[in-house]
C-alpha cells in the first residue's frame, strides 16, 4: 500500500479497534448485571430471593428436611446475633418460624443488615422467604437487643438427593453505608 | 486524531533517511521500532532482576521452618509483588519488545504503524512500575493480598492501595495500545505479496495474542476501577453488606486473567516455532495447523476461567462445564508439541544456545501442561486448591515456559542485533545452569502440594522442611544463573561478525537485512522475488 492509502486503511482500523476496547471495558461492567440474573436463574452463589413471595403448595408430610442455621458476625460489626434453635426439622410445602436475635454491643444507635446465603446451591431457589428480617436493614439503638423473625417454605419440588439445607447469615453493620443515603 | 500526525511523521522519514538523535533524546523520543524494542527489552530485564530479588527474599524466609528474616506482612507484600512484576514488568514488556524489535522486520514493514504511539506505550511503562515500587515505602506496606487482588483482602491495604489500583490502569493503557500498534502494523503493512497464512508464526501468534490483550485488559481496568469505586466512592460490587458480592470479582478477575495466561504463552509458541525448524534445518511442521491451534486455544481461553475458583461453591453442571473445557486445551495444545516434534524428526539438529532453551521449554513446558491437566479434574482439584502444587505448575509453564523461550529469542535475535555473535561457552553454560536450577527450584514444590503446603505463607509445619530447604537453594542458583545472561549481553559486542543469515538454516525476511539491522530498514516493500524466498 502507498503512503495515503495505509494512513486511511491504519486510522480505520486503529478506531475500529478502540471501540472494541471500549466494548470489552463495558462488557466489565455489564458482568455486573449477567451475574446477578445468572445467580438468580441458576441459585449459584447459595442467592435466595430477597423479597416476600406466596407459595400455595400442597404439604408433602411424608418428607423430612432438616434446616441447619448458621450465624456470622462480619469482623468490622460489634454484634451479637445467633439463632435461637440449631436446627430443625421440616416438612416440604408446610409454613416454619425461626426467630433470631441480634445485640448491639456498642453505645451508640447502628443500622445492621443480614445477608442469607444456602447450601447446597441447588437447594438455594427451593429455600423460599416468606418474611424475613434479611429483606430490610434492621436499626438498633445503643445497646438494643432485638428477636427477629424468618417465615419461611421448602419448596417441595427440592432435589430428592437434598436432604439437609444450610441456612447461613452473616450480620454486617451498615451504619456508614445508611447515613451516607 | 493523534494517529493523522503519526502515521505524517513514519512517511517523513522514507523520504530523508537520517540517523538517530545524539544522547538521551534518542531514546525519550524514539519513534523507531528498534530503538523501542531495545527499550522494552532491557526494561523488562531490569524487572525480571527487581521481580527476581522479590523471589529470592521468599525463599530465604522458606528455606528453614519458622520466621527467621521478614515481618509476615512484609512476606505477604513480596509474593504480591514478584507476581504483579513478573507478569506486567518481566514477561509481557519482553514478548512486546521481542515484537517491536521482529514484526517489523519478519514481514517487512519500515517501522510499526503507530511510531508515535509505541514510544507512549513503552515510557508509561516505567511509570507504571515507578508507581507500583513506591508503595514499598507507603504507610502500611506494599500490596500483600496477592496479585489476584481479590476483596475484601485487598481493600484492607493502607495507603498504597490507590496506587496499586493507579497502577494497574498504566499497565493496562500501554499493553492496550501495544497491542493495537501491533494489529495494525500486521494487517496493514506486510509485504505486498505476503498473505496472512504465509506470515512466520512469531508474527501469527502475535497477531492472536493482541487481540487477546484488546479484548481482556479493559475488562481488567473495569474490575479494578470497581475496587477503587468500592473502597472511596460508596459503590458495593463486592460488600455483601451493600448487596454485592465478592465471588462476582473473582468471576470478573479469571475472565480477565485466563486469556492473560495465553498472553504470556502464545508469543512463547511463536518464538520457539521460528527457532525449532532453523536449528533442525527443516520446514515448521504443519504451519497452518499450528495457526488453527493458536487461534483454537484463544478461543477456549474465554471459556475456562472458573476453574481458578473450582472450590468456591458451584452447581455440578459448572463444575463439569468449565472442567471438559479445561482438558479441552490440552488439544491444540498437543498439536503444536507434536508439531514441535515432527519438525525435528530425521533434522539435521545442531544445538547452540537458542536451540537448547527451546528443547527445554518443550520438554518442560510440557510437564507444566501436565500437572494443569491435574488440576483441571475439578474433585482433585479441591485437594490442590491454593498449595504448592499450583505454585509447581504455573512456575513450570511460566519461567521454563514463557521465560526460557524469551531467552532462546534472545539469543537467537542477538547476532542481528548486534552485529556479533554472542559468547556461545557462556550462553550454553546459562542455559545449563538455568536449566539444571529451574528443576531443582520447581520439582520439589509439586510434592510440598501434594503433601498439603498452602501457598503464600511464610512458615510451615516442620514435615516440609527438606523439600523447602531444596527449593531455596535451586532458586538461589537459578537467581545467581541470570547473571551469565548479563555477562553474555555485555560481552555481546565482542564475537565474531555475525553475517546476514547468522545461522545455517534460518528462513525469513529478518535475515535479509544486514547484521546489525540497519536503522531503518525495508523504507521500500521488499521485492517479490526475495519475499518470497524469504518465506520458505
Amino acid at each position: 500500500m502507498t503512503g495515503e492509502k495505509r494512513n486511511n486503511a491504519n486510522r480505520k482500523l486503529v478506531l475500529s479497534l478502540l471501540v472494541v476496547v471500549v466494548g470489552a471495558f463495558g462488557f466489565g461492567y455489564a458482568l455486573v448485571p449477567l451475574y446477578d440474573v445468572f445467580c438468580e436463574i441458576t441459585g449459584f452463589g447459595g442467592r435466595t430471593n430477597n423479597e416476600a413471595v406466596a407459595v400455595n403448595e400442597a404439604p408433602d408430610l411424608n418428607r423430612e428436611i432438616r434446616i441447619e442455621f448458621m450465624t456470622t458476625v462480619n469482623s468490622y460489626a460489634q454484634f451479637e446475633f445467633a439463632s435461637d434453635a440449631d436446627s430443625m426439622v421440616v416438612h416440604p410445602g408446610k409454613m416454619y418460624y425461626a426467630t433470631f436475635t441480634a445485640k448491639n454491643l456498642t453505645e451508640s444507635d447502628k443500622v445492621a443488615h443480614a445477608v442469607p446465603s444456602v447450601a447446597p446451591p441447588a437447594a438455594a431457589e427451593h429455600f423460599v422467604k416468606i418474611e424475613c428480617f434479611c429483606f430490610n436493614s434492621q436499626e438498633f439503638l445503643a445497646s438494643e437487643e432485638k428477636s427477629m423473625p424468618l417465615q419461611f417454605i421448602v419448596n417441595p419440588d427440592l432435589p430428592d438427593y437434598v436432604d439437609t439445607i444450610t441456612l447461613g447469615y452473616t450480620f454486617f453493620d451498615t451504619t456508614s453505608v445508611a447515613s451516607a443515603n | 486524531m493523534t494517529t493523522t500526525t503519526v502515521d505524517t511523521h513514519a512517511v517523513d522519514h522514507e523520504h530523508d533517511d537520517h540517523g538517530p538523535t545524539k544522547g538521551i533524546k534518542r531514546w525519550l523520543f524514539s519513534t523507531n521500532h528498534k530503538d523501542i524494542g531495545t527499550m522494552y527489552l532491557i526494561f523488562s530485564l531490569l524487572m525480571f532482576f527487581t521481580g527476581g530479588a522479590m523471589a529470592m527474599v521468599i525463599r530465604s524466609e522458606l528455606a528453614v521452618p519458622g520466621l527467621q528474616f521478614v515481618h509476615p506482612e512484609f512476606f505477604n507484600s513480596m509474593t504480591t509483588m514478584h507476581a504483579l512484576i513478573m507478569v506486567f514488568g518481566a514477561v509481557m514488556p519482553a514478548f512486546v519488545g521481542l515484537a517491536n524489535w521482529m514484526i517489523p522486520l519478519m514481514i517487512g514493514a519500515p517501522d510499526m504503524a503507530l511510531p508515535r504511539m509505541n514510544n507512549w506505550s513503552f515510557w508509561i511503562l516505567p511509570v507504571a512500575f515507578g508507581i507500583l515500587l513506591s508503595t514499598l515505602l507507603m504507610p502500611g506496606g506494599a500490596p500483600a493480598g496477592g496479585w489476584t487482588m481479590y476483596p475484601p483482602l485487598i481493600l484492607q491495604t493502607g495507603d498504597a492501595f490507590p496506587f496499586l489500583i493507579f497502577s494497574v490502569h498504566l499497565m493496562g493503557i500501554s499493553s492496550i495500545m501495544g497491542a493495537i500498534n501491533v494489529i495494525v502494523t500486521i494487517i496493514n503493512m506486510r509485504a505486498p505479496d505476503m498473505t496472512l497464512l504465509k506470515m512466520p508464526m512469531f508474527v501469527w501468534t502475535w497477531l492472536i495474542t493482541a487481540y487477546l490483550l484488546i479484548a481482556v485488559m479493559p475488562v481488567l481496568a473495569g474490575a479494578v476501577t470497581m475496587l477503587l469505586t468500592d473502597q472511596f466512592f460508596g459503590t458495593s460490587f463486592f460488600l455483601a453488606a451493600g448487596g454485592g458480592d465478592p465471588v462476582m470479582f473473582q468471576h470478573i478477575f479469571w475472565f480477565f486473567g485466563h486469556p492473560e495466561v495465553y498472553i504470556m504463552i502464545l508469543p512463547a509458541f511463536g518464538v520457539v516455532s521460528e527457532i525449532i525448524p532453523t536449528f533442525a534445518r527443516k520446514k515448521l511442521f504443519g504451519h497452518d495447523s499450528m495457526v488453527y491451534a493458536a487461534s483454537c486455544i484463544a478461543f477456549l481461553s474465554f471459556i475456562v476461567w472458573a476453574h481458578h475458583m473450582f472450590t468456591v461453591g458451584m452447581p455440578l453442571t459448572g463444575q463439569l462445564f468449565f472442567m471438559f473445557a479445561t482438558m479441552l486445551i490440552a488439544v491444540p495444545t498437543g498439536v503444536k508439541i507434536f508439531n514441535w516434534v515432527a519438525t525435528m524428526w530425521r533434522g539435521a539438529m545442531t544445538f547452540e544456545t537458542p536451540m537448547l532453551f527451546s528443547l527445554a521449554f518443550v520438554f518442560l513446558f510440557t510437564i507444566g501442561g501436565f500437572s494443569g491437566l491435574m488440576l483441571a479434574i475439578q474433585p482433585a482439584d479441591v485437594q490442590y486448591h491454593d498449595t504448592y502444587f499450583v505454585v509447581a505448575h504455573f512456575h513450570y509453564v511460566l519461567v521454563p515456559g514463557s521465560i526460557f523461550a524469551i531467552m532462546a529469542g534472545a539469543y537467537y535475535w542477538l547476532p542481528k542485533w548486534t552485529g556479533h555473535m554472542y559468547n556461545e561457552k557462556l550462553g550454553k553454560l546459562h542455559f545449563w545452569l538455568s536449566t539444571i536450577f529451574v528443576n531443582v527450584t520447581f520439582f520439589p514444590q509439586h510434592f510440598l502440594g501434594l503433601a498439603g503446603m498452602p501457598r503464600r505463607i511464610p512458615d510451615y509445619s516442620v514435615q516440609f522442611a527438606d523439600f523447602n530447604l531444596i527449593s531455596s537453594i535451586g532458586a538461589f542458583g537459578f537467581g545467581l544463573s541470570q547473571l551469565v545472561f548479563v555477562l553474555v549481553i555485555l560481552t555481546a559486542w565482542k564475537g565474531a561478525k555475525a553475517t546476514d543469515r547468522v545461522w545455517e538454516g534460518s528462513h525469513g525476511l529478518e535475515w535479509t537485512v544486514p547484521s546489525p539491522a540497519p536503522w531503518h530498514t525495508f523504507t521500500t516493500p521488499p521485492k517479490h522475488r526475495i519475499a518470497d524466498e524469504a518465506f520458505e
